[in-house]
């Protein structure tokens, strides 16, 4: 009965490349074979709706079967049936073409089943498309009908159970309207707040005292990494400082009037408007529960995208989740998409209604999952298929104990408090290699705390609902279908076995899709760095550069002037020198950190004077007395096997000339300071300043053009967040004994990281000081 | 009372336990009963007047040479090499030998009006010494005299513009050599024989030649037919040097060699323990040695190496001889086997040996494992005249702790031999053939050699030949309290005690082998009947 109503009959779908919506497209196409299919699909930044539609619906894998099925039929059968329009539910008349218009005014039936499905949306976003988008499409589809002259097509607009959970006891299918529970308020009212919220939140985000302290954050996060890639920074926490400002805004207000979050308080708004808006256009309403993987159609375990309670799943069997808050004799419904979709397609079957009428699709009232047992069938299926952790050993889950809500929420905070205060003490600490990656695996851990603290905010709620979704009327719709349309189209609930839908169907589909490790094996991180270690030491040509600094030698610009300043000097005169550069240390040090150019200007005025022939004979001697002494071997290794295979090696460095010149031999080309000279004196001006920061990013791509290279040519070697915007810059960038600062943000981004140490024992000095005789000398 | 002589002592149940060298340390070991010692002889008599003993031998040469005075003359062109900071070892007390004796070719050189002079070390491949290493040598008159003149050179292979080629021996071995010195009117060459592989023709076509040259003696055929080359008649590496001395000769190069020996008073007072037999040790000995080892265990490494690098050999003349090159090193050999000759009765299955901190390679330096395993089965193992002290198919054990640490600075190219080479393998043929080549002409290796402290990038591949007698030899090396990754990677067995490396040993050469001690330094050299 199903296929034959809705044969020749255009059906239009939103949301089309949602989880609902994708599955929807494909029951249509597969289990309606007389219908055709409008997608209404907002056009991507580069990709045209069309394209969008080919690639976000009909490549995912829900499509599979139906292309199984029809073999190479599958394109022209598509081709034929499925029409993509361009169309935005978040703007006023969709932001339709003529096409587009003609098509919608045609369609017999609409489904609108795009929202925004992210509990913690931003206020304005949920409340722009949940909110507006129902009566949206319903104006503009009275509007297009009255233009075309055409009837007014049936609208099934996909809302939520959740929009009457705030109350214990049976949640009736009912208008919202009727609702005895519910206090509506008026809901352009709440569009007015919302447009206001995001204006204010925005000012608010632009007051002097917010800015630095954003412009703090950044500067603690990325440290001395330059001016634009700072202000980039800045920017970023600012726009999320806004957004969490919103997400903070809806659901508080969602909560002041009964709503678990944002988008139960939005869609109920919606429905509200959708009502007052509709005019005479037939409505229904279907409202599902929480949407998981199929049952069966169009295969068990079928699911698309990472949502709900996904990843508080896979958190929990991951280790990182050891407690979730909740009542466990509450309900936690679920419904499989299966049954959603068959539910929807019946309502758009049936007589298009005079009156606007709700069905609800849940699992609550006639076949409950309780909170508690979830959670012995989740902990028992991971205890037998456990995940396993980077040192390949099983997790082993926790056995949670259903603590209260503050409670847990309680101890999250105070956890995630601690460990940010540990992050940001760390990330003062002048610790590198392999202690920064200890530090950063506190901020790991926090960030872990962080979201926990997140999901129990969000979801807790959905594990202490009393409410029961009564279905009676989706029942009584099921029983007046055919046998033939109750054997294809299941929409009772009873027929869920919780047990084998989780253990064999959810939880298999899930870890599946999450992409985690569930058996011992081969570290996927370390076949990543390795590959990465491969494209970097290939025998393709390359630009390789590396900073000097503590990522080719352990030493710096202080030191080797102190081992130069000292080389001619007697035992107390050195002493001297060097006390006095160490009481200087804290305000270079300082310096240094706030700008690395102004610094070696500022620091390089001590060679004003200094004898420039004997100096450059020195610093032979400095080589062999101090900088080789601390360097790394590895990284010398490291660039003479770039050499080896061909690579343009290039040395930039904040260092003098002089002082790196015997490291000639292993780079194409070095980039360094230059004093002036004047009659055989230093006269402590840089003649040529070093390239700093974004500068040294600026300088790599114009070698890299030089020798004809793209960026994924580019391999850059550093030990500092001042040389990120180079790091950025270079297709394959290497953090080479990071600092914690560093080390967080290349794990991040998965760079590989070198530790690279000095030789053992080679060099027990604690201060470079020459402790080469003053005095005459051997002259080459 | 003249020296005792060398001793070997068998052990029996009132033997005290023995000292074996252990790197910067020592350990004392009970060796099982039965087992033999090797005891050097005593040190011989200083010369009592250096000073007067090296004027006599300048002007009364050996062999078909004039006095040296006769052979200065006015405008002429002196040239003076020298042994390097290798020689000897540990370095000796100031003054050093080198600087009197060329304080002495200088004073004759003035009166005789010669002002063309200028001092080579004789490096070969060797790092180049510091201005420190170069004061202590030739002291600091000669050196303020000489080094700021730029007449104080040290001998660099690298430098195409000071080599010249003289010609081939008649194995069609190249002869290269430092210019200056071939273009000498007269090359003096002042040399510290140490050991008797030391001298002789070697000084000149080893020490002032470049690899064009020694590729053809420093190889890993010429080692494996030098049996040993501390016994010049029987090692190909000598016949080799001995055949560019003639060809050096031919080519109208003059040179005055002078030869010294030192006697074995190597170590000072406060470690004269060491130079003890230990069933003579005196309260003092005992007290000396409980102090030092105490002491030690709680010295970090590098303070311990420090300490150990800062020692000064109160070595004293010996000998000196000078004149043609071959007659003086007859006479010299036969003062070195004066003072180290001992004679042994027949081989052992096992040879054990403590390795001091220093070889001659890495005086001021750390003691990578390469330069363990040379010291061990170049060096030690080595010391022998006529049969090797250990049997063909017999196991050394040698105790050192073998740290997996390298001198940048001095060993750049170890580090890379190691990590690289030795990783892949540990064959002596497969290691010539397929990496000699590319180190030692590497281009970042050659620079450090110029112009830094650095070895050449070939000399690690040397070190390595040096073992290759020893590797053909024994059937395996076992290594006492060494970093367990350092020994593998030399393809040796590391073992935690002396008895856990005996019983390894039995494996290999059955039950109740024989054991032999060899108690060195100070150095010996074992006449194995």
């Amino acid at each position: 009965m199903i296929a034959d109503n809705l044969a020749g009959k255009r059906i239009a779908v939103t949301g089309g490349t949602g989880f609902l919506g994708t599955a929807l497209i494909e029951r249509l196409l597969r289990s309606v074979p007389g219908c055709e299919v409008v997608a209404l699909v907002r056009p991507g930044q580069r990709l045209s709706a069309a394209d969008r539609a080919r690639r976000e619906i009909l490549k995912n894998d829900c499509f599979d079967r139906l292309r199984g099925e029809l073999g190479d039929a599958f394109e022209t059968e598509a081709a034929a049936r499925l029409t993509a329009i361009a169309g935005d539910v978040g703007r006023d008349g969709l932001g339709l073409d003529e096409e587009g218009r003609h098509l919608l005014a045609t369609c017999d039936v609409v489904i609108h089943s795009a929202a925004t499905v992210s509990f913690d949306a931003p206020l304005d976003a949920a409340v722009e498309v949940n909110m507006l988008g129902p009566s949206r499409v319903a104006e503009t589809l009275s509007e297009l009908c009255l233009e075309a002259g055409r009837p007014l097509p049936h609208l099934v607009a996909v809302s939520t159970a959740y929009v009457n959970s705030g109350h214990k006891g049976d949640a009736a299918e009912e208008l919202i309207t009727e609702s005895r529970y519910l206090a509506l308020p008026d809901w352009r009212q709440e569009l007015a707040a919302s447009r206001r919220a995001r204006s204010d939140a925005d000012a608010a985000s632009r007051h002097p005292e917010r800015l630095a302290e954003f412009q703090k954050r950044a500067r603690l996060e990325l440290g001395a990494a330059g001016t634009a890639l700072l202000a980039q920074r800045t920017e970023r926490f600012r726009q999320d400082w806004v957004t969490a400002q919103l997400v903070e805004a809806g659901r508080s207000r969602a909560r002041a009037l009964g709503w678990p979050d944002a988008y139960a308080y939005t869609k109920s708004l919606g429905e509200k408007a959708l009502l007052d808006t509709r005019g005479d256009l037939p409505v229904t309403i279907v409202r599902p529960s929480i949407v998981e993987s199929a049952l069966a159609e169009p295969r068990p375990g079928w699911i698309r995208g990472f949502r709900m309670a996904e990843p508080v799943i896979i958190s929990y069997a991951r280790g990182l989740l050891s407690q979730f808050p909740g009542v466990p004799e509450s309900i936690v419904d679920v419904v499989p998409v299966d049954l959603v979709v068959a539910t929807i397609i019946a309502v758009a079957a049936a007589e298009s209604p005079a009156e606007p009428s709700v069905y609800q699709i849940a699992s609550g009232a006639r076949n409950p999952l309780h909170y508690g047992m979830l959670v012995d069938l989740i902990r028992a299926w991971f205890t037998e298929h456990p995940l396993y952790d980077d040192r390949n050993q099983p997790i082993v889950v926790a056995e949670w104990s259903f603590p209260g809500r503050g409670r847990v929420q309680g101890q999250l905070r105070r956890a995630t408090r601690l460990l940010g205060a540990a992050e940001r003490l760390a990330n003062q600490l002048p610790v590198r290699g392999e202690k920064a990656e200890l530090v950063s695996t506190i901020e790991e851990q926090r960030s872990q705390a962080n979201r926990a603290l997140d999901y129990v905010e969000l979801y807790g709620a959905y594990a202490e609902t009393e409410a029961r979704f009564r279905i009676e009327r989706t029942i009584g719709l099921y029983e007046s279908l055919p046998e033939t349309d109750r054997a294809a189209f299941t929409m009772d609930p009873a027929v869920i076995d919780w047990e084998t839908y989780l253990h064999e169907i959810h939880l298999p589909s899930i870890v599946e899709h999450a992409r985690v490790r569930t058996s011992p094996g081969k570290r996927t991180l370390a076949s990543r760095e390795e590959r990465a270690k491969r494209a970097i030491l290939s025998e393709e040509p390359r630009l390789v550069v590396f900073d000097l600094e503590n990522t080719l030698i352990a030493s710096n610009v202080v030191e080797s002037y102190a081992w130069l300043a000292t080389r001619h000097l007697e035992p107390g005169g050195r002493a001297r020198l060097v006390g006095g550069l160490m009481a200087e240390a804290p305000r270079l040090l300082a310096l240094d950190r706030r700008d690395r150019g102004d610094f070696l200007r500022h620091f390089y005025r001590r060679y004003e004077g200094a004898p420039a022939e004997r100096l450059k004979r020195d610093a032979l001697e400095l080589w062999s007395d101090l900088l080789l002494l601390r360097a790394f071997p590895d990284g010398i290794a490291r660039v003479r096997r770039h050499r080896s295979l061909g690579h343009h090696t290039v040395l930039i460095t904040g260092a003098l000339d002089f002082v790196v010149e015997p490291l000639r031999p292993l780079f194409s080309e070095i980039v360094a300071a230059h004093l002036g000279e004047e009659e055989g004196t230093f006269t402590g001006e840089l003649i040529s300043a070093p390239p700093t920061g974004e500068a040294r990013a600026l300088l790599m791509e114009e070698l890299a053009q030089r020798y004809g290279l793209e960026r994924g040519a580019l391999v850059a070697y550093a030990d500092s967040t001042s040389d990120l915007p180079m790091l950025e810059a270079a297709g394959l960038p290497i953090a080479v004994n990071p600092e914690a600062k560093l080390a967080a943000i290349a794990r991040r981004r998965g760079w590989p990281i070198e530790q690279w140490a000095r030789t053992r024992g080679a060099d027990s000095r604690r201060l470079a000081v020459s402790t080469l005789r003053p005095g005459t000398r051997t002259t080459p | 009372m003249s020296p005792r002589p060398g001793v070997v002592l068998e052990v029996d149940r009132s033997t005290p336990p023995t000292l074996f060298w252990y790197g910067e340390g020592f350990r004392l070991e009970k060796l099982p009963v039965g087992s033999r010692v090797i005891y050097p002889p005593e040190p011989v008599a200083a010369l009592a007047d250096p000073e007067g003993a090296i004027r006599h031998a300048l002007e009364n040469p050996l062999g078909d040479s004039a006095p040296l005075s006769s052979l200065l003359t006015p405008g002429m062109k002196l040239t003076i090499a020298f042994d390097d900071v290798s020689l000897p070892l540990p370095p000796m007390r100031a003054p050093d030998i080198r600087q009197r004796v060329i304080e002495a070719v200088l004073e004759m050189a003035a009166q005789k009006g010669v002002d063309d002079v200028e001092l080579v070390a004789a490096l070969a491949l060797h790092r180049r010494m510091t201005d420190e290493e170069l004061r202590h040598a030739l002291g600091e008159r000669v050196f303020n005299a000489f080094a700021p003149y730029g007449l104080l050179r040290q001998h660099d292979a690298e430098d195409p513009s000071n080599l010249v080629h003289l010609g081939l021996t008649e194995e069609g071995e190249d002869v290269e050599l430092n210019k200056r010195a071939a273009e000498s009117d007269l090359l003096v060459y002042v040399n510290i024989n140490l050991v008797a592989m030391d001298g002789g023709h070697k000084s000149v076509a080893t020490g002032l030649s470049s690899y064009k040259s020694l590729r053809h003696h420093h190889n890993v055929r010429t080692m494996q037919h030098s049996r040993s080359f501390m016994d010049m008649h029987r090692s190909e590496l000598h016949s080799s040097n001995w055949r560019m001395g003639k060809v050096i000769a031919e080519a109208g190069v003059k040179v005055f060699q002078i030869e010294t020996t030192l006697n074995t008073d190597t170590f000072p007072q406060q470690f004269r323990f060491l130079q003890r037999r230990e069933w003579e040790w005196n309260l003092a000995d005992r007290s000396a040695f409980l102090a030092s080892s105490k002491a030690l265990e709680k010295t970090p490494p590098e303070i311990a190496r420090k300490i150990f690098h800062s020692i000064r050999a109160p070595h004293a003349l010996a000998s000196v001889q000078a004149g043609e090159v071959g007659p003086v090193h007859v006479r010299t050999l036969e003062h070195v086997h004066r003072q180290q000759l001992v004679t042994v009765e027949g081989q052992t299955d096992i040879l054990t040996m403590g390795l001091p901190f220093i070889s001659p390679y890495n005086v001021n330096s750390i003691m990578n494992p390469i330069l363990v395993a040379c010291l061990g089965l170049g060096y030690f193992f080595n010391l022998y005249r006529g049969r090797p002290l250990v049997r063909e198919g017999g196991v050394v054990i040698m105790s050192h702790p073998t740290p997996w640490a390298f001198n940048p600075v001095h060993h750049p190219s170890y580090i890379d031999f190691f990590e690289q080479v030795l990783a892949d393998t540990t064959d002596l043929f497969e290691i010539e053939s397929k990496y000699e080549h590319a180190f030692a002409t590497d281009p970042w290796y050659i620079h450090l050699y110029r112009t830094g402290n650095a070895y050449h990038g070939v000399h690690p591949f040397y070190m390595w030949y040096w073992c290759a007698h020893a590797l053909n030899h024994l059937s395996r090396v076992i290594v006492v309290g060494g970093d367990r990754a350092a020994v593998r990677r030399l393809g040796f067995s590391p073992a935690s005690t002396l008895s856990d490396a005996l019983e390894m040993a039995e494996d290999v050469v059955g039950r109740d082998p024989s054991i032999t001690h060899i108690h060195t330094p100070p150095l010996l050299l074992a006449d194995v009947q």
